[in-house]
């Protein structure tokens, strides 16, 4: 095993860190909510939208109840970090950035096959879709790579490129490990396991078996209120917050199996008008003075 | 004359996508020169993932000049016509000439077209043809996409070399400046290439390690792959649809062989087949034996240093994961049977107006006994087997005495085939609760065969669950052995029945439920297993004949054949209605069908003339458009049939003409015999019988004054022609066919 004390969990994300900052990129820290992926924070669909440049990083810790496997399945957890980064406007040479990043946390291309292969992503709960590609390292996909095309139902102009890194993936293919419990989370000795196996467990099973889905379907319904009244008050970043909330509860909801198939629409149906609201005002309140410095740019 | 070298650089084109974009290149290319009026010689196209070529041979360097001349009107006519004249041609009166016309001045106008650097041509073309470009799917990029309006490309459009013989054909569209200068491999070239012209392109690629030809690339991926199978001592399970999608992954392909842990080859082959190549793009091998090896084959896009020994383990572990899954799913479906399965359909809707897939396994289990019960489907229907069930994927090894039960259902009894049909039916849908469907849907049907074999189910009904949804696409097996014809038609019949008793009908080019697939699917399973029953009514076996007309056609036959059976009516016995179709066309291909149909429309173009409608038409004139209509009319068959033989019985008035007696007989034989061959079924009899009239119409017609001064001799002539004309109607409406 070509195991490189270098790079440590930790290590990598530093690395990856130091690159972006290099770039000119603001190191932001994780948004405190629970989320489902990266491309909730903030800085990424809300920063979408609008004329103005916007270059950040930040690693997303993503809540996704439902891939719980109670610390048993090597791959699989309910909670894991997401590496984003967001290039507004998508630059020239974003694919030899991304390309020298692989390379800072020791992926040599002569060495690995790298491949950009078609994948595009939608979002229909944020009214978002994109082009691109999954990132392929000899065979794994280590990378989402997307060029947003509409945010909250809005073409995004300009352009953002956003880079969704795996972190645990990438760990541990660099590390050559085969169970992401393994991981060395330091090179001190201290493994991802030490850090959250016991986390995976027990969240596992209140996700699955002991949330109190009364509660749950109480605060989704709360949630969605408060998104309306933040609208009401022309506050649509607490909007959005809601929005993010009534989407974390709406997977809970799922992991503990209590929505049919037939409501299941339904609710996504009622998140996703609570993100483009959201949306929508963010862009209605901005926008006035984004068209005042941005006089070729129009809603 | 030059060669044009145009290379579109790009961001990763998606593999799918690459072949429509060639043709797209070729064609807005070949338009730009036609609306140029420029020829050239052969042109080339070729793609990777990051470029689009063009290559077109002998180009002139300027288009000719032309010299065009129009004649206008006289000198001294009108104002008008002269400004008109002028305004067409695109030229000033002062500009017009003046010639002699036999003897009369006549204006002239002379355009001279002015001949154009073919460079210039193309620098305009270029821009043309990227914005006019039509991609599947598209998309803005950079700083220019802060207006909507910026350039749109498959992914972000990095560069243009535009070469005319040695010349940069210089233009710029949205930013992107043509040249010269191009890029290598993305990681074995570093730096710019500069290319010289058309010829020296594709070996200055080379060198940078791209081979710009994808037909290259697909026969490198190709051989390579089976080399490094037979270095292996394996055999490459040929896929075509895989070597051109990695080929359109790569530059510089290089096929590489690694293995996978023995132990799972547990997990059904198709899983590991289906996984190696949906998610990762692998092929796989078979050994000596044809039975699926421990080994897959990934192509890389570099020439890595260690020889791919790093590339095949990363890839190696990638699969390992993903059959790790497949195990787990195989391993955990077969924890239930498959009736436990079932019952987690309750919870699945099929439709929200038709309940759960429960509800409709329910009607489907219910269908197909019936199907067996009402001697429809019958055991052994057609293909009787030999010992053992060739197409038994599980091989439970038969031989010798067979109980019935356990072949693919040939031999049972009709209540045995109920049985197994309803046991078959109930079990058919369990595995879209399984994980292995969830994962891999793909494999529904498959899967339930599996599981329904490792639980022990006799293999007649595990065949059946596996192929029920079969045919699918039109080269699909249609099946035979009688439980899955059961199941499949029974599946099928009521996806249907349930979608039109909601009025849920295909429209245009919308059919969110497949149901033009079903119907298809339905229409193959009765013509192959010769099942004789009435498919459906109203709306629904409408919706079948035009799926029938569709599928007919395609299969090459004549669409006025095709409509004139179907517009007998009624029929909702396809096997019968094909047999009809099928024996008028080849009676169509013959001189006596095309002579007949000469005679037949000669008939009608006189009853139509005369406005006779016989002796059916005086008895029920329903007012209806087609007075014919009630010689279909059951309830008025008895009273035609009476009143037409009183009408033939009674004698003549007068006597009749050799040719019209000769007619009569004819008639008064080829009748009955058209009539009783119909009753059996012989179509092709029928049509032989009408046959017989030929050379007496024709007679007739040559002989006979239809419309004779004497009312009795036209109303008893226009009476025979009716009866004629009846007489093919009863095998097709002729007044349907062309010719």
């Amino acid at each position: 095993m070509d195991r490189n004390p270098q790079n440590s969990f930790q290590d990598m994300i530093l690395a990856l860190h130091d690159f972006w900052s290099a770039q000119g990129c603001l190191i932001l820290q994780p948004y405190d909510m629970r989320m489902g992926a990266g491309t909730f924070h903030t800085a990424t669909t809300l920063r979408a939208l609008g004329p103005e440049p916007w270059n950040a990083a930040f690693v997303q810790p993503c809540r996704r109840p439902t891939d719980g496997r109670y610390g048993e399945n090597p791959n699989r957890l309910q909670h894991y970090y997401q590496y984003q980064v967001i290039l507004k406007p998508s630059p020239p040479d974003i694919q030899d950035l991304y390309l020298k990043s692989l390379e800072v946390i020791g992926i040599d291309p002569l060495k690995h096959d790298i491949r950009f292969v078609e994948d595009d992503w939608e979002s229909p709960t944020l009214g978002a879709w994109g082009l691109g590609w999954e990132v392929w390292c000899d065979g794994m996909e280590v990378t989402q790579f997307t060029y947003f095309q509409q945010m909250g139902g809005f073409d995004c102009k300009p352009v953002a490129g956003e880079l969704t890194y795996g972190l645990e993936r990438l760990a541990m293919y660099i590390q050559g490990v085969d169970n992401v419990y393994d991981l060395a989370f330091n090179d001190r000795g201290v493994s991802y396991g030490d850090v959250f196996l016991e986390n995976e467990k027990q969240m596992s099973k209140w996700n699955f078996e002991v949330a109190e889905t009364g509660a749950l379907f109480d605060l989704f319904n709360k949630a969605e209120a408060e998104c309306r009244n933040a609208l009401a008050n022309d506050v649509p970043i607490a909007a959005y917050e809601q929005a993010v909330e009534a989407s974390h509860i709406f997977n809970l909801l799922q992991a503990r199996g209590v929505i049919s198939v037939q409501e299941r629409a339904s609710y996504m149906g009622r998140v996703r008008d609570l993100a483009r609201g959201s949306c929508e005002a963010h862009m209605a309140k901005e926008a006035p003075a984004w068209a005042e410095k941005y006089p070729e740019w129009s809603k | 004359m030059s060669d044009f070298l145009l290379e579109l650089r790009s961001e990763e084109i998606p593999a799918r996508m690459q072949a429509g974009a060639r043709a797209e290149l070729e064609k807005l290319f070949r338009r730009e020169l036609d609306a140029a009026s420029v020829e050239c010689g052969e042109i080339t196209v070729w793609s990777t993932p990051r470029r689009l070529v063009l290559i077109a041979r002998g180009l002139p360097l300027a288009t000719e000049a032309v010299s065009e001349e129009l004649k206008g009107p006289p000198v001294g006519a009108p104002d008008q016509a002269i400004d008109g004249f002028c305004r067409k041609a695109g030229v000033d009166k002062g500009q017009l000439e003046t010639r002699d016309v036999k003897g009369r001045a006549t204006y002239f106008a002379v355009k001279n077209v002015p001949g154009r650097a073919t460079a210039d041509l193309l620098a305009e073309a270029i821009p043309a043809i990227i914005r006019d470009f039509s991609w599947p799917k598209s998309m803005r990029w950079g700083a220019a996409s802060i207006s909507t309006e910026s350039l749109r490309w498959v992914r972000p459009l990095s560069g243009i070399v535009a070469l005319l013989g040695d010349d940069v054909v210089e233009c710029e569209v949205h930013g992107v400046t043509s040249g010269a200068v191009t890029l290598g491999h993305r990681f074995h070239h570093s730096g710019d290439i500069t290319i010289g012209n058309a010829d020296d392109y594709a070996m200055k690629l080379r060198a940078g390690h791209v081979i710009v030809d994808h037909e290259e690339r697909q026969d490198l991926i190709r051989s390579g792959a089976a080399k490094v199978a037979s270095e292996a001592g394996l055999r490459l399970v040929e896929d075509e649809g895989l070597v051109i999608e990695n080929a359109g992954l790569t530059e510089w392909p290089v096929p590489l062989l690694g293995r996978f842990e023995e132990d799972f080859l547990e997990v059904p082959p198709e899983t590991i087949q289906l996984t190696a190549r949906v998610n990762q793009k692998y092929f796989v091998c078979e050994d000596e034996k044809g039975e699926l090896a421990n080994a897959f084959i990934c192509t890389a896009n570099i020439e890595a240093e260690d020889g791919g020994a790093r590339v095949v383990d990363g890839n190696r572990k990638v699969l390992a994961a993903r059959l790790s899954d497949a195990r787990f799913f195989w391993d955990v479906d077969r924890k239930k049977t498959l009736a436990e399965h079932a019952k987690g359909l309750e919870r699945i809707t099929f439709h929200e107006k038709l309940g759960a897939v429960a509800d409709k396994v329910e009607r489907v289990a219910k269908l197909a006994r019936w199907l067996v019960e009402e001697e429809i489907v019958k055991p052994n229907t057609r293909h009787s087997r030999e010992g053992g069930n060739p197409d038994n994927g599980g091989g439970t090894g038969n031989s010798g005495q067979l109980d019935p039960r356990l072949r693919g259902g040939d031999g049972l009894s009709r209540d045995d085939l109920a049985d197994m049909a309803e046991q078959a039916a109930r079990l058919a849908k369990a595995d879209l609760v399984t994980e292995m469907v969830g994962e891999f849907p793909e494999l529904q049907g498959l899967m339930g065969g599996y599981y329904a074999r490792a639980e022990g189910l006799p293999d007649a009904v595990a065949d059946a669950i596996r192929d029920h949804y079969k045919p699918v696409g039109q080269g699909d097996d249609v099946p035979t052995a009688p439980v899955t014809v059961a199941v499949s038609l029974a599946d099928k019949l009521d996806t249907l029945r349930s979608f039109f008793s909601i009025d849920e009908k295909p429209t245009g080019s919308k059919d969110p439920f497949a149901l033009r697939r079903a119907a298809l699917g339905v229409i193959r399973i009765v013509q192959d297993n010769d099942l004789r029953f009435g498919v459906a009514q109203g709306d629904l076996l409408d919706f079948f004949a035009d799926r029938l007309k569709v599928q007919q056609r395609e299969a090459g036959v004549r669409h006025d054949l095709i409509d004139a059976v179907f517009a007998l009516g009624g029929e909702d016995d396809l096997v019968r209605l094909l047999a009809r179709v099928h024996a008028l066309q080849s009676f169509m291909d013959s001189e006596d069908g095309a002579n007949l149909l000469a005679g037949y429309k000669r008939a009608a173009n006189i009853l139509k003339k005369e406005d006779w409608h016989g002796a059916e038409g005086e008895i029920a004139r329903t007012g209806e458009e087609d007075p014919l209509a009630i010689v279909d009319d059951p309830d008025l068959k008895a009273v035609v049939a009476a009143k037409m033989e009183q009408r033939h019985a009674s004698e003549l008035s007068y006597a009749a003409e050799p040719a019209e007696k000769a007619l009569m007989d004819a008639l008064a034989n080829s009748e009955p015999a058209a009539s009783r061959a119909i009753a059996a079924e012989d179509f092709s009899a029928a049509m032989a019988a009408l046959a017989a009239l030929r050379a007496p119409i024709d007679r007739f017609f040559e002989e006979v004054t239809v419309n004779a001064d004497e009312e009795n001799k036209r109303a008893h002539r226009l009476d025979l022609l009716a009866r004629f004309r009846a007489a093919v109607h009863k095998v097709a409406d002729f007044s349907r066919i062309e010719g």
